[in-house]
């Protein structure tokens, strides 16, 4: 099967004053995959997600999406390309109804298939259609996570960027996200680009993934070989699995 | 666990005892100083001190009793309550409300379209002025200012404390305009207010890396420049003279209101001459600039702006993931908010007949803050209650000279204002802190609405 590139990022270096956190990354990802990104604390993985979207932007190497160089292009037009995230946190708006939350996902078309979306969305979690009248702040963990990607697949992206969805979730809550994500990917032929900690669920639930150590990409490897992998095994799965 | 809640229990009763002794030690060590002892010149004009124990007592009994029946009496009362109404499953904001509270709005509105009239039935022309002029125009203009700083501040969640830079905008827009070239109120209004927001425009640009605190004091700071410029460029402004004579607004060109002219108002319609049919005039004027405000404002936040706007005060990193300009949506809040400050500065100039920087001081715009902070950020009835509460209270206190019976002679009421709005902020604060209509209202529906109040939600971090 031919891949065609979706995602390319290229030499990456990328700084927060003086302190270099992301140093010359290499990342593909391809149409229709799910890929992910596993490594320890500071390891730069979500610094690496917040660069693609261009908050902070790359000081060095180049990130080209759908064959356009979007590396210097400020964050509200990297989102207008079409790609979405569901960022680090959540950071759904707490004030507004989860209705409204959709809402605001779906800004990049003036709402132009909101009706017909936000089915899909209720569909995918039914949660979110009990909750869709209260407050974003009043959903618990989960159901926010849920909002949060609901969120950004309401913008109708090429690419979902996920960052660490399985944050401070019940394990059984996590494989309910994880299974919504397959099913988009393989349903919707959604691409999909994950930075989890969580790495036995991360890496059972991806095509390919890499492994990223101080802000460099130590290893990569499609998820079943990174899973039989002795080193990774015993950096991020042993004693951590679910 | 029940029992200990009941009032009356030993063990509430006795840590209510407790506490109020406390409580009573505390404001006699900290009143002891400055009520319990007095200083004051005899005859030699040598400064002598004699003490005030009674006085002291007083103070140091209220603060002990107060405490007392605090903790023993209407803490459990209120705990009961909330728990009972927590037991009962009933939201705060209930379906069944009375007529009175679903038909608010459109009584407040009748009952404002109708206010002239009854005050010149109730009160007559003579008694009228005070209360269409210094009751109604004066609230009305702090709903206008409210309700425009309630756009930046309230909507887009940008701490703005130099709001009355805009007012002074428009409102020597309109001074100098109409001195110096003679354009009339009707055109000038406009301009003044494109005027007003260009300057939000200018005051944003630096600003738009800001949040929170930076942006409080820069904004502070922008305030301050616009006033000591107004000072300064005698040239232009008269500095601390200010500009008089400023003209009068009038009937769209149609009836003038100054004495005079061949179109009098007054003469056209056969009255006896009085001024309050000018103020009742310009009580309409500002009724109606309130309502464009109000409408503006309710229609923008349905549109793409509006939800921008709120989504900004939210939390401005998912917005911008989500595709939003958080520049052009920050410029524009700045730009509206201001714009509406403009049109309140142009018709106070109109009104007043004179501006001078004395009306633009950071107590106006601190004011203008407490209304909106008071109301509830984002509410437009919240909002303009909190500004009659506010503006009309001041108005009432100069109304008060039976208190000098009380106090004696020297007492003035309007003194003890900011004292009174200190106490009543304090009150309102604790009691109610996102103040008096302090849940969101959504913008969007799909079936039936089932809010839950605000205070239950977290507020926004980013």
């Amino acid at each position: 099967m031919a891949a065609e590139s979706l995602l390319k990022v290229q030499a990456v270096e990328t700084y927060y004053g003086n302190i270099r956190a992301l140093a010359g990354v290499d990342v593909e990802v391809n149409k229709g995959e799910i890929v992910s990104l596993i490594g320890a604390n500071g390891a730069g993985k979500s610094t690496l997600m917040m660069t693609i979207c261009g908050a902070p932007q790359a000081r060095a190497g180049s990130i080209i999406f759908d064959g356009e160089d979007i590396t210097k292009l400020p964050t509200h037009l990297i989102a207008r390309r079409r790609i979405a995230q569901s960022p680090e946190g959540r950071r759904i708006f707490p004030r507004m109804t989860v209705y409204e939350n959709l809402q605001m996902g779906a800004g990049l078309d003036n709402l132009k298939y909101f009706s017909e979306d936000v089915e899909k969305i209720f569909a995918l979690f039914p949660r979110l259609k009990e909750r869709q009248t209260q407050r974003g702040g009043t959903l618990s963990g989960g159901e926010q996570q849920m909002l949060s990607i609901g969120r950004a697949l309401m913008a109708r992206p090429k690419l979902l960027l996920l960052d660490e969805p399985s944050l401070g979730l019940a394990p059984l809550i996590v494989k309910g996200i994880f299974e919504a994500i397959k099913k988009l990917n393989q349903e919707e032929g959604l691409t999909v680009f994950l930075v989890e900690q969580n790495a036995f669920a991360a890496l059972k639930l991806s095509d390919r993934a890499y492994v990223m150590v101080n802000g460099k990409v130590t290893m990569s490897g499609s998820g079943k070989e990174l899973l039989a992998n002795p080193e990774v095994r015993a950096a991020y799965l042993e004693g951590g699995r679910h | 666990m029940t029992a200990s809640t009941e009032t009356g229990h030993p063990n509430v009763l006795a840590k209510a005892v407790r506490e109020g002794l406390f409580a009573g030690v505390i404001a006699f060590f900290m009143f002891l100083l400055f009520v319990g002892i007095e200083t004051y010149q005899d005859i030699n004009n040598t400064l002598v001190w004699r003490t005030r124990w009674g006085l002291l007592a007083v103070f140091v009994a209220v603060a002990a009793v107060g405490r007392f029946l605090t903790v023993g009496f209407i803490k459990p009362h209120i705990d009961r309550r909330k728990l009972a109404k927590a037991k009962s499953g009933v939201l705060e904001i209930s379906e069944n409300k009375s007529f009175f509270h679903r038909h608010f709005l459109k009584i407040a509105l009748i009952f404002l379209v109708l206010y002239p009239f009854l005050s010149l039935m109730i009160v007559g022309k003579q008694g009228s002025l005070k209360y269409v002029d210094n009751f109604g125009i004066q609230i009305l203009i702090y709903v206008m200012l409210a309700w425009g700083l309630n756009i930046v501040v309230g909507l887009a969640g940008l701490l703005d404390l130099g709001y009355v830079a805009f007012y002074a905008v428009g409102a020597y827009s309109y001074a100098l305009l109409s001195s110096y070239f003679g354009f009339s109120f009707w055109l000038l209004l406009p301009m003044s207010g494109i005027l007003a927001a260009l300057w939000g425009i200018i005051l944003g640009f630096p600003v738009l890396r800001l949040r929170g605190d930076y942006l409080a004091i820069v904004t502070l700071a922008f305030g301050e420049i616009i006033r000591l410029v107004l000072i300064n460029w005698t040239d232009v402004t008269k500095g601390t003279f200010g500009i008089s004579g400023i003209a009068k607004a009038s009937f769209f060109g149609i009836w003038s209101f100054d004495s005079g002219t061949t179109n009098n108002f007054v003469k056209a319609w056969g009255l006896s001459a009085s001024s309050v049919y000018y103020k009742v005039f310009l009580f309409y004027v500002i009724l109606a600039l309130c309502m464009l405000t109000a409408y503006v404002t309710i229609r923008l936040r349905r549109m793409p702006i509006g939800r921008a706007w709120e989504a900004l005060r939210e939390d401005e990193i998912a917005c911008r993931s989500l595709g939003i300009n958080t520049v052009t949506t920050k410029l524009t809040a700045f730009a509206t908010g201001a714009m509406f400050g403009g049109f309140a500065g142009a018709f106070f100039a109109t009104r007043q007949g004179f501006v001078s920087p004395e009306s633009f001081v950071f107590l106006e715009s601190a004011v203008i803050l407490a209304i909106v902070v008071l109301g509830g950020m984002g509410s437009l009835t919240g909002i303009a209650i909190a500004a009659v509460v506010m503006v009309g209270g001041t108005e009432v206190l100069r109304e008060m000279a039976f208190l000098k019976v009380v106090f004696g002679p020297d007492f003035t009421p309007e003194l003890y204002r900011m004292l009174l709005f200190g106490l009543a902020m304090i009150i309102v604060m604790l009691f109610k802190p996102r103040g008096f209509v302090g849940s969101r209202e959504p913008t969007a529906f799909l079936k039936e609405r089932k809010a839950v109040s605000g205070s239950f939600t977290k507020e926004g971090h980013g």
